[in-house]
């Protein structure tokens, strides 16, 4: 549905876009990561046909973004980098002007702006110029004009910036919802984002794919994979229970944070998914330590960020 | 079609979404009412036409259309929605007319409401009303050459001062095109009709005989080609500015 090849760009001789390929599919959502300046607006720009290529194809829904652009852009639903539109304009009319130019018209038309109004909660701002508007709501009338015409492929870049929990909440479950017969390209930065709504994650940086695998498997790259993180409830015995934690078979080393009374057990290898939690819960039960909690932790997407990106900046 | 009328409709709705039109349209009314009653001598000459109003169209032109077509696309790029605009499922063809239409439909308003002019002239005689018109539409033609010239140039940059300053000293070049003052620059090396070529460029020997009610078919070619030139240039500018 979406395939890209070879894709380059190049500007002012520095490859900020180098050599990237991908496809994806009907299902997908698709979550795009990297360091500032990693090259994932730039790539978004190039699909949506907003900038042109260096080098290399794209193709959505079966459509050459440069030969066949109209075609293209009918099939995308766009939310670009800091949700831009009319200042002037209210959220009612700048979406009505986005309806007659996606061709809506008559019922679909007034049930298609009523269902995004509803769905990006636009009623109290909807008579209010989009000048005026809270960071928050702006990013709403930008998501609410990019899935408007229902589109078959939506990319959004960075669309919870700027949104209260609730809202990123609602729009986490919004992409859900439309994610079953979708392909959905999201970049983001919050990265348990992409825990809860990506079925894949890309890492760029530099222009280049690092990483490109499930949530999921992405983290079990994380040194923390099946650790265990062990909540005390005062901090009395804590030397002697971190030093009898690091001593057991199972467990590789530890990591021991006094102020928040936590210890966290590193997973020896990676056979037994379990083993150092039952270790750990073991001897504790066994000591009668003053245990809060016990956690097993699937592994940590920030870590594996770092790791994988080298820590740096674009 | 249905597209350039979306874009039309909400670029001209634009102009009226900030006290900018109207500001504009009262400075458009008093600069033609001065110009036409003091520095033209209305009522001195003691003729039922209107030849001091018309006349000073290409100088006032030459700084209120600029203003116009200066935040054409220039806003759009400094407000990012151009980014928008441009994903969006229309040619760069659909985006260059729709906003044009827009921009002339607005100069045309301000051209239409100075109708009490007309109105006054033929209170007090018995002028010519077919030239008048003839002279209205050379008018509007003539804004329309500024206008497709502005639109070019503010779509190269993302600052609409830069883009006001560029169409004013452009403009400059297209109504002095026909002095001596320009042709004498070339006439000294350049071949004659090199210099011919120069003077017909001239927006003021093109309106000359509209305004006098001569509708001429050169003429009108004339600006209508200056105005295709401009915005074909205008969407090469833009897809330019997408690979770069
Ligand atoms: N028009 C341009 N001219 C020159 N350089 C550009 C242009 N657009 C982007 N760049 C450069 O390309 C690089 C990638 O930018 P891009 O916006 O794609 O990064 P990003 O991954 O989206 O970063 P962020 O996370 O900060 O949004 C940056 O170094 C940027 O400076
Ligand atoms: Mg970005």
């Amino acid at each position: 549905m979406l395939k890209i090849e070879n894709l380059t760009k190049i500007y002012d001789q520095r490859a900020v876009v180098d050599d990237l390929g991908f496809a994806c599919g009907p299902g997908e959502v698709l979550g795009f990561l990297g360091p500032n300046g990693a090259g994932k607006s730039t790539t978004m720009k190039m699909i949506t046909g907003f900038v042109t290529p260096t080098s290399g194809r794209i193709s959505v829904a079966g459509h050459d973004v440069e030969s066949d652009a109209l075609a293209a852009r009918r099939v995308i639903g766009y939310l670009p980098e800091g949700a831009p539109s009319y200042p002037e304009m209210t959220p009612a009319s700048f979406l009505g002007f986005i309806a007659d130019v996606r061709g809506l018209t008559g019922e679909t038309r007034r049930r298609r702006l009523d269902a995004v109004i509803g769905q990006l909660h636009l009623e109290p701002v909807l008579e209010q110029s989009i000048d005026t508007l809270s960071k928050g709501f702006k990013r709403r009338v930008g998501l609410a004009q990019a899935i408007l015409h229902d589109p078959e492929v939506l990319i959004l870049d960075e669309p919870t910036d700027g949104l209260d929990p609730n809202q990123k909440h609602e729009v986490r479950e919004l992409i859900r919802s439309m994610s079953a017969d979708k392909l959905i390209v999201i970049s983001t930065h919050i990265l348990e984002e992409v825990e809860a709504v990506c079925s894949r994650a890309i890492i760029i940086a530099h222009g280049r794919i690092l990483a490109d695998d499930t949530p999921g498997a992405l983290a079990a790259r994380s040194r923390y994979h099946n650790a265990v993180r062990l909540t005390l409830s005062d901090d009395a015995r804590f030397d002697e229970i971190n030093s009898a934690v690091a001593g057991l078979d199972a467990v590789a080393g530890t990591e021991a944070d006094r102020a928040q009374k936590a210890i966290t057990a590193l997973a020896q290898g990676s056979g037994d998914a379990t083993a150092a939690w039952r270790a750990v819960s073991e001897l504790a039960a066994n000591g009668n330590w003053p245990v809060a909690s016990v956690q097993l932790e699937a592994g940590r997407l920030d870590e594996v960020f770092r790791q994988v990106t080298g820590g740096a900046a674009a | 079609m249905s597209m350039i009328r979306a874009l039309f409709r909400r670029e001209l709705a634009s102009y009226f979404a900030t006290p900018v039109a109207y500001v504009f349209i009262v400075i458009f009314l008093v600069l033609m009412g001065t110009f036409t009653f003091y520095l033209g001598g209305f009522y001195e000459r003691g003729q039922a036409d209107l030849a001091p109003f018309f006349d000073y169209h290409p100088w006032l032109y030459l700084f209120l259309v600029p203003a116009i077509s200066m935040r054409l696309w220039a806003e759009e790029r400094k407000t990012g929605s151009v980014e928008l605009l441009m994903t969006l499922p229309i040619t760069p063809w659909q985006a260059v007319l729709g906003k044009f239409l827009a921009a002339w439909a607005f100069a045309g308003i301000a051209l239409a409401l100075t109708f009490p002019i007309w109105i006054t002239v033929n209170y007090l005689g018995d002028p010519d009303n077919g030239a008048i018109l003839a002279a209205y539409l050379g008018s509007l033609l003539m804004a329309g050459g500024f206008l497709a010239i502005g639109s070019c140039i503010s779509a190269t940059t993302r600052n609409q001062v830069i883009a006001f300053v560029i169409t004013v000293v452009v403009c400059f070049g297209f109504l002095l095109s026909g002095f001596p003052l320009v042709l004498d620059l070339f006439s000294g090396w350049a071949p004659q009709a090199l210099v011919d070529g120069i003077a017909s460029l001239s927006f003021l020997t093109h309106f000359a005989s509209l305004s006098k009610g001569v509708i001429d078919l050169r003429d009108l070619l004339y600006f209508g080609l200056v105005i295709a030139a401009f915005l074909y240039a205008n969407t090469i500018v833009l897809q330019w500015k997408q690979a770069d």
